[in-house]
């Protein structure tokens, strides 16, 4: 086997997450224009996502569903953890939440500024 | 300059805690206690063979609620911030006549094939949609993934026939009396079964079933229902009409 082969699944789910989260980390502070920002958090988002989905991975775990395919008495050993995945689920969710209110919020600036850099908001910091 | 150099120190710092965390990753060979409960238990307690969905609507029912909530509350803030500001629009149109005209006269017309097409495949969107929730305690699928579909064939809508009207008072209507069917649902549970929102206020039915896992399919079709014409709305909202002249 190649050694690439070697290296588990949920670590490689794991990692790109990380990535993920570094790079959306990156847009939100460097970035200048504010849909760029808020891509950035949506990425972040995302991110912790797939680092939640790849800790509830169990070794050879199939989905969470007992029917035909899993029998009941096999259901423990065979099925990957249900708790993250619910728990990314309501993440999903609000976070799309979020990110519609923050959307609306850079409408309503971009209609009153006819702009979207957050350098030119100065005067509304306190 | 300083900023800058700033910021890298600290992602890179971020870095070395991830490659910490990456580098002492052991993947699980067992659920934890509590996963192996809810696979134990679940099917039996539940009657749903989604464990997930067993967990989302049913042991962690409150939480779902409290999601709903806050989706509800962003529904209602993004309508608050990109409501219509008529007179004013009408004063910008004074102003920059030539450009409203411009901008909301001459709505570009889909092309005839996008058209049909929309026309086509928007109801088999909206009834996959409707199989996803229904199906929520049978397959991957779920309330938040159904209504997302249904949202996304009214993206669909929108995209295809802009001219095309989405009734407020119908979204009003349904998505505050799914919200408050399903508190009703919660509260019956704690009068006929074990406690807020207790699945087996119905009977389980036989295992694997369409209607079957006793509340389950009621409480994700409202929730589907709710999901759906809220995301609707926000991208109704979105919509360049809504937000006056830009």
């Amino acid at each position: 086997m190649s050694p690439i082969a070697d290296i588990p699944l949920s670590l490689i789910v794991l990692c790109s997450g990380l990535g993920l989260v570094l790079i959306g980390l990156w847009g939100m502070l460097t970035q200048r224009n504010m849909i760029r920002m808020i891509i950035g958090f949506s990425l972040t988002d995302t991110g912790i996502h797939m680092v939640m989905v790849s800790i509830g991975y169990v070794t050879g775990g199939t989905a969470p569903i007992i029917n035909a395919a899993v029998p009941m008495s096999e259901a423990v050993n065979r099925v990957v953890d249900p708790v993250p995945s619910a728990l990314v689920l309501t993440a999903i969710v609000i976070g799309l939440g979020v990110t519609a209110v923050m959307l609306s919020f850079a409408v309503r600036i971009y209609k009153a500024r006819k702009t979207l850099m957050i350098d030119e908001c100065t005067e509304s910091r306190w | 300059m300083i900023k800058r150099i700033f910021i890298m120190m600290m992602l890179a710092l971020m870095a070395l805690i991830f490659v910490q965390l990456a580098t002492n990753y052991t993947e699980n060979t067992s659920l934890t206690r509590l996963g192996s409960y809810y696979a134990e238990n679940g099917p039996r307690e539940v009657g749903a063979p989604n464990l997930v969905t067993a967990v989302v609507v049913t042991y962690r029912g409150l939480d779902t609620l409290g999601e709903v909530t806050v989706l509800f509350i962003s529904a209602a803030g993004v309508g608050l911030l990109l409501r219509r500001t008529r007179r004013k629009a009408d004063d910008e149109d004074l102003e920059t006549g030539d450009r409203a005209e411009e901008t909301t006269g001459t709505h570009k017309a889909a092309s005839e094939i996008v058209e049909t097409a929309t026309e086509l495949l928007l109801p088999m969107v909206m009834l996959f949609g409707v199989y996803v929730f229904l199906n929520g305690h049978l397959s991957p699928g779920g309330g938040f993934q159904g209504g997302a579909i249904i949202a996304s064939g009214t993206m669909f809508l929108l995209l295809a026939l802009p001219e095309s009207h989405i009734s407020r008072l119908l979204v009003a209507l349904t998505e505050s009396l799914s919200g408050f069917s399903y508190v009703v649902i919660g509260v019956l549970g704690v009068i006929m079964a074990g406690g807020f929102l207790d699945n087996r206020i119905m009977g389980l039915g036989t295992y694997g079933d369409l209607f079957s896992a006793g509340a389950i399919p009621l409480i994700y079709t409202l929730v589907g229902l709710k999901v759906g014409f809220e995301l609707s709305a926000v991208l109704d909202r979105f919509r360049k009409d809504d937000t006056g002249p830009v």
